[in-house]
């Protein structure tokens, strides 16, 4: 599918009208940069970490058979503001003879590389808060790597053995994993042929088997080596090991409080989703839904360099792309409650003897695939057209199995009068 | 607009530069360091150059630094590293800086460098891959060879010790 044109400045064309001539414009765009960031950008961010920690206990509960919190706000929705409140007045500590400065700068380090990773973003054909780099995803993927010198100097300045062990785990655990990481990046790479978030979304555009998870075989399998590499470089269980709660206290965040404690949590939970975000861009298709409809009627009125059509189509998209994240966030929420906890000697055995050696005959064999089988020829149609088909129906029967499963436990409990109706539980049992 | 952010950024790695020359503290000195290599990165951003500025967060910040903190936590036996160089590791280090220093201004001093806008281009990744493996080929496998010849060190550094020998 050939890529229309970008519109950069959609919204303040739309409310702004053309932008004037002579020295007036680039102070308008400057202005129009700063409200972004200050009204869209910080508060979406924002609000993507209280979601998600308010979603992950939540998700920890029900799968624990607890409700999880379900007494501030609606559906316990406002428990990050209250968890928020309480941590901005605790006081903050600094333990005796730790390297104050270093430890005051940790959490500073730790949480801007995950905003910067926000701007390559691609959420809709227009919409990315950085629609113009070129090499978007080796960007997002730079950027969070920075993050690790964060949380390193925090094990290391709080002069505590707990937060030392947990900074060295974290330190080989991310320097190993980052290569199965960017090789599974690679196989796709190689089809595809570019770095660049927006072309990647528009070559997947068409319909759901053109989605680089159902390129090949070979992709099918990097995804979820991919998946498993970015549990282990978010520190997410079942590789938490730099902060495992039963044997390190907390790891590298041990001695941290109030606010400072709050920068590296939403650290995490801002990660995962920049995480869901990259495998959304890379695999699943983007913003692209399913059938291609959005990508059709994009083309069709992206003839007009800016109308409301256009905004609303990148409305749909944004929905689109974060729907899609939030499942892969889930996912992960769900792994990590399902799992136990290797040994850290077991995780660096499953990268560099397991992971890595999967992941570059990945590469090599996606290689041999692009160079053999032609972009149009049958043998790639027929491929994806299999692979779409049978991952929908998959995903369906899984769904299916959930659903009945559900219907005939609740309708059991319910005969037998061993569980009440959820609604009849405190908090409404959600 | 970019001329302040340029000089807010070499202020940075300036800055960041002289602490790493003048600190003592090693750990500290590795974030001054990171100051210095982010600033640089934030220069080739604004050069429109991000595959480069990406580039030189994986290899330097992700890499590198990592490595170095990362050596300084497996090696320091106190929490506190201070280095104290010696008077002839600082006259060495005064002449090797100097030196460099020369080379650097002349060679700055007779470059000509166009005044010329280019427009952007619309892929700035894949001429680089391709002068990579066309017109470069040859340095390119010389740096991955030298790669190569420092791991197998590595791994007979690190290889188990023979026990017959001990």
């Amino acid at each position: 599918m050939p890529t229309p044109p970008v519109h950069p400045d959609l919204l303040p064309r739309l409310l702004l009208g053309e932008p004037p001539g002579g020295a007036l414009g680039p102070a308008l765009d400057a202005l129009w940069g700063l409200a972004i960031v200050l009204f869209v950008f910080l508060p979406a961010i924002s609000a993507i970490g209280f979601l998600a920690i308010w979603a992950e206990r939540k998700v920890a509960g029900r799968l624990q058979h607890r409700h999880g919190p379900n007494r501030v706000g609606p559906l316990g929705l406002l428990q990050s503001l209250a968890d928020g409140i309480k941590l901005a007045s605790k006081e903050d500590l600094t333990p005796a003879r730790a390297d104050v400065w270093l430890f005051r700068l940790a959490p500073y380090l730790a949480f801007p590389p995950v905003f910067a990773a926000f701007i390559a973003i691609p959420f809709g054909p227009d919409w990315a808060f950085e629609p113009s780099l070129s090499a978007g995803l080796f960007w997002m993927l730079a950027i969070l790597g920075v993050e690790v010198i964060g949380v390193i100097l925090a094990g290391w300045a709080s002069n505590n053995k707990w937060s030392m062990y947990g900074a060295m785990r974290e330190a080989c655990q991310l320097i190993s994993y980052e290569i199965p990481l960017g090789v599974s990046i690679l196989v796709v790479v190689v089809s595809a042929g570019t770095l660049d978030l927006r072309l990647l979304a528009w070559q997947q555009a068409s319909s759901i088997a053109k989605w680089n998870l159902f390129h090949d075989p070979f992709s099918l399998a990097a995804f979820f080596v991919f998946f498993t590499a970015s549990l282990a470089s978010n520190k997410r269980a079942p590789f938490d090991l730099p902060e495992s709660d039963s044997e390190l206290v907390a790891g590298y965040h041990t001695e941290y409080s109030g606010l400072r404690f709050s920068l590296f949590y939403l650290a995490e939970y801002a990660a995962m989703f920049v995480m869901g975000a990259v495998m959304t861009a890379l695999y699943l298709g983007g913003w692209a839904d399913p059938f291609g409809l959005l990508a059709r009627r994009y083309e069709l009125a992206a003839a007009v360099p800016a109308s409301w059509e256009l905004v609303a189509l990148n409305v749909i998209a944004t929905a689109i792309f974060s729907i899609k994240t939030s499942a892969i966030v889930f996912v992960q929420m769900w792994v990590r409650w399902t799992l136990p906890r290797p040994r850290i000697d077991q995780v660096l055995h499953a990268c560099l003897k397991v992971m890595m050696p999967a992941a570059l005959s990945l590469l090599l064999a996606s290689s041999l695939w692009v160079l053999l089988v032609g972009r149009e020829s049958l043998v790639q149609r027929v491929t994806e057209t299999v692979l779409a088909a049978g991952g929908v129906a998959f995903l369906l029967a899984i769904f299916a199995y959930c659903g009945l499963a559900f219907v005939q436990g609740r309708s059991n409990q319910y005969r037998l009068g061993t569980h009440p109706w959820p609604s009849d539980l405190p908090g409404g049992g959600l | 607009m970019d001329a302040a952010l340029f000089y807010a950024l070499a202020a940075l790695v300036v800055a960041g530069a002289i602490g790493v020359v003048t600190g003592r503290h090693i750990v500290r000195m590795a974030i001054q360091l990171l100051a210095a290599l982010l600033g640089v990165a934030g220069l080739y951003v604004l050069l429109a150059a991000e595959f480069i500025a990406a580039a030189q967060l994986v290899i330097y910040v992700g890499g590198t630094l990592v490595l170095i903190i990362f050596g300084v936590m497996l090696t320091a036996r106190s929490g506190t590293t201070v280095l104290r160089p010696s008077r002839a590791e600082a006259i060495v280090a005064a002449v090797a800086g100097v030196a460099l220093l020369t080379v650097l201004c002349i060679a700055v001093g007779s470059t000509t460098f166009p005044h010329v806008i280019e427009p952007r281009p619309a892929d700035a990744v894949a001429p680089l891959g391709g002068a990579l493996l066309n017109q470069y080929l040859f340095p390119f496998e010389l740096a991955s060879l030298l790669l190569l010849a420092v791991m197998l060190g590595a791994a007979y550094l690190a290889r188990p010790l023979d026990r017959r020998r001990r």
